[in-house]
C-alpha cells in the first residue's frame, strides 16, 4: 500500500488530542504517512505535528477555512489524497471526523470503515474491527476498494508520543470548493464554558443520573473537584434538564474511557453503558442493589448517593 | 415542503445485549423483535413537525414520504409509519446482506432523482451497524449540503433551515439552503427542538415521538406503498465494504461490593491505584 494520510483535527488553530490517536493508527498500519493540517492557523499547528515521524506535514492555511464546514473541507482532503496517491485516509471518530469521513469516501470512490477500535494488517490485506449493536458486538469488516477511508475511535488507540526529528512542512493550496459549499452558511458555535477537563480527554469522569434532580451540580461538582474530574451525565438526567446536554455520556452522547469512571445514581441503561464501558475502573454508587450498573462496576457501593457522595469527598480529602 | 425520510428495520434496540454469535461467527439477532431504528422514528417525527401546524397535527402542510431498503416484512414498519402520518411509502426490495451504507446512499439518490424532495431526513446512524454514513454519502452523491447530528431544526421559509448540530461540548449552528440532507439525534424530539414555520414558536410538543391512533392505522391501509427493485434505483449493486465475522466484546465481570465509603476509597487507593 502506498501510504496513509492522517487528517489532523484542529480547533482554533490548535491540534486536538484525538489527532494523536489517529497518528497511532497510521503507525500501526506501518506504511509511510503524511499529516494534513487544514484551517485558518494550520501553519502554526503544523509545528506541533512535525515530531511524530510523518514523511511530511501538509498545511492548508486558508482564511476561508476558519470555521469547519464539511463542504469546504472535504474537497481539499480528497484532492490532497489523490495528488499524493495515498491509499488510506484516516480521520478522528469525533464530531468532525464522523461528519467528514463519508463525504471524503464518496469523493474518492472509497469504502469507509467508521469508528474502528482495532486494525489487523496481514500482508497486503487489512481488517478493521468496530463496535456495533450498541457496543454488544465487535464486527470485522474489509474494504473492497483500492482506497480506504477510516475513522478511529480515539479512546481505543493510545496517543502517539513525539518521536523526535522534524517532518518537513509543506504548504499546499485548497481545492476549489464544492458547489454545495455555497449552500451552507456557518453561523456560530456555542460551547458550555467549563474549567474542567474535556469529557473525552479526562483521566477521571464523575457521572450522575436522574435521581440527583435539581441538586445535580451541587452534589457532583465538589466530587469532580476533589478528583480533578470531568462531569458527565446519563441521558435521563440530561433529558430531564438536570444536566446540560453536552454532558451526556452514552450511545448518542460522548464515548469515554477514562482511568476512573464514577457513576452516581445511574441505573446503567444499555445506551449509557455503550458509552463508558471501556473505562479502566468503574465505580457505581446506587441505592438500588439490582441496578444493572453493578454488573459492570469494579467497585459497587449500595447506598443513598446523597449520603455517600459527601462522605466520599471528605474521605478523599483526608 | 416535500420531505423524504429514509428508515430501516433493526433488531430491538432495547435488547441488543441479548445478541449471540452464530456458528459462522456472525451476529445472530434471533428472538429480537424487528423495530424501526429509533433515530429513524425521530427523523419521521421531525418531518411531521416540519409539515404541520403543531395545533392541528392531522392536516399535512406538505408531503412526507418514507422509504426503506428491506424485505417484504419491512412493509409492516412502513404501514405503521403511514399510520403515524406519512403520506406515502416506498420499499426497495433488498436483504441486508446485499447492501452496505454506500449502496443505500446510491439507491436513495435514485429515489431522490425520481421524487425530487426539498429535504431528506435520516437518523444519524442506524442502531445495528452504527456507521453514521448514509446521510453524508447521499449529500455527496447529490451534490447537496448536509447537516449531520442535528439536535435542533428551524424552518425559516421554504428555502432554508437553521440547524443546530451537536458537537463535542456544544452546538454548531448552520444555515443550509434547500434541497439538503439532514441527519437527526434523539434530542430532535424534545418539545421545542423542531420549529416549523407553520407553528407558533411558543408551541411545545409532547416529549418524544407521536403514536398512531387506531383509526389512523386503519386509514393508512389505503395510503400508497410502492415496491421497487434495487436495480430501479441503483443500477450498480457493487458493495464497497464487506462485514465478516464478529466477536463478543470481553465481558466486564461484576466486581466487588464495598460495605462503605471508607472501604471504597481504600480500594481505589491501594488496589486500583486510580486516586
Amino acid at each position: 500500500m502506498a501510504g496513509t494520510l492522517v487528517v489532523a483535527e484542529l480547533s482554533d488553530g490548535k491540534v486536538r488530542k484525538a489527532t494523536f490517536n489517529a497518528i497511532t493508527f497510521a503507525k500501526q498500519v506501518g506504511a509511510p504517512f503524511a499529516i494534513l493540517a487544514m484551517g485558518a492557523g494550520a501553519g502554526g499547528a503544523a509545528k506541533d505535528l512535525a515530531g511524530f515521524g510523518a514523511q511530511k506535514v501538509l498545511t492548508v492555511d486558508d482564511a476561508g477555512l476558519k470555521d469547519y464546514v464539511c463542504e469546504k473541507f472535504a474537497p481539499t482532503v480528497a484532492k490532497v489524497a489523490k495528488d499524493g496517491g495515498y491509499d488510506t485516509v484516516v480521520v478522528t471518530a469525533t464530531a468532525f471526523g464522523k461528519d467528514i469521513a463519508p463525504r471524503i469516501a464518496g469523493k474518492l470512490g472509497a469504502g469507509l470503515a467508521p469508528d474502528i477500535n482495532l486494525v489487523k494488517v496481514d500482508g497486503g490485506s487489512r481488517k478493521y474491527r468496530r463496535p456495533t449493536y450498541a457496543g454488544n458486538a465487535f464486527s470485522w469488516l474489509e474494504i473492497a476498494t483500492p482506497v480506504h477511508v477510516v475513522s478511529v475511535r480515539p479512546t481505543e488507540f493510545p496517543a502517539a508520543e513525539p518521536a523526535g526529528g522534524g517532518s518537513p512542512i509543506e504548504a499546499v493550496a485548497a481545492a476549489p470548493q464544492d458547489p454545495a459549499a455555497s449552500k451552507v452558511e456557518f453561523l456560530k458555535v456555542e460551547t458550555g464554558k467549563s474549567e474542567r477537563p474535556d469529557l473525552g480527554e479526562a483521566r477521571v469522569v464523575v457521572s450522575g443520573g436522574r435521581s440527583l434532580k435539581e441538586q445535580f451540580k451541587q452534589v457532583l461538582e465538589p466530587l469532580a473537584d476533589a478528583l480533578g474530574a470531568a462531569l458527565g451525565a446519563s441521558r435521563a438526567a440530561c433529558d430531564a434538564g438536570y444536566a446540560p446536554p453536552e454532558l451526556q455520556v452514552g450511545q448518542t452522547g460522548r464515548t469515554v474511557a477514562p482511568q476512573l469512571y464514577v457513576a452516581v445514581g445511574i441505573s446503567g441503561a444499555i445506551q449509557h453503558i455503550a458509552g463508558m464501558k471501556g473505562s479502566k475502573v468503574i465505580v457505581a454508587i446506587n441505592k438500588d442493589p439490582e441496578a444493572p450498573i453493578f454488573q459492570i462496576a469494579d467497585y459497587g457501593l449500595v447506598q443513598d448517593l446523597f449520603v455517600a457522595v459527601p462522605e466520599l469527598i471528605k474521605e478523599l480529602k483526608s | 415542503m416535500k420531505i423524504l425520510v429514509a428508515v430501516k428495520r433493526v433488531a430491538d434496540p432495547d435488547n441488543l445485549n441479548k445478541i449471540k454469535l452464530s456458528a459462522q461467527g456472525k451476529v445472530d439477532t434471533t428472538g429480537l423483535e424487528p423495530k424501526p431504528s429509533p433515530y429513524d422514528d425521530y427523523a419521521l417525527e421531525t418531518a411531521l413537525r416540519l409539515t404541520e401546524n403543531g395545533t392541528n397535527t392531522k392536516a399535512r402542510l406538505g408531503e412526507v414520504i418514507v422509504a426503506t431498503f428491506g424485505p417484504k416484512e419491512a412493509e409492516q414498519m412502513l404501514r405503521a409509519m403511514l399510520g403515524t402520518g406519512a403520506d406515502r411509502a416506498i420499499r426497495v426490495d433488498a436483504t441486508d446482506e446485499a447492501l452496505d451504507g454506500d449502496l443505500v446512499a446510491r439507491g436513495l439518490k435514485g429515489i431522490v432523482e425520481k421524487e425530487k424532495p426539498d429535504l431528506v431526513l435520516l437518523g444519524y446512524q442506524q442502531a445495528e451497524h452504527e456507521s453514521n454514513e448514509v446521510g453524508q454519502l447521499l449529500a455527496e452523491y447529490l451534490g447537496w449540503p448536509q447537516a449531520s447530528s442535528a439536535g435542533h431544526i428551524q424552518s425559516e421559509d421554504d428555502k432554508s433551515l437553521l440547524v443546530g448540530r451537536e458537537i463535542e461540548g456544544g452546538v454548531a449552528t448552520v444555515r443550509v439552503t434547500l434541497p439538503a440532507v439532514v441527519t437527526v439525534l434523539d434530542k430532535i424530539v424534545k418539545p421545542k427542538s423542531v420549529q416549523s414555520k407553520h407553528t407558533a414558536a411558543t408551541h411545545a410538543y409532547p416529549e418524544g415521538v407521536r403514536f398512531a391512533a387506531l383509526m389512523a392505522i386503519m386509514a393508512a391501509k389505503k395510503k400508497p406503498l410502492a415496491e421497487m427493485k434495487l436495480a430501479d434505483v441503483a443500477p450498480d449493486a457493487t458493495l464497497k465494504v464487506k462485514y465478516g465475522a464478529a466477536e463478543l466484546p470481553p465481558k466486564r465481570a461484576a466486581g466487588v461490593k464495598v460495605k462503605d465509603v471508607k472501604e471504597l476509597v481504600q480500594k481505589l487507593k491501594t488496589e486500583a491505584k486510580v486516586v
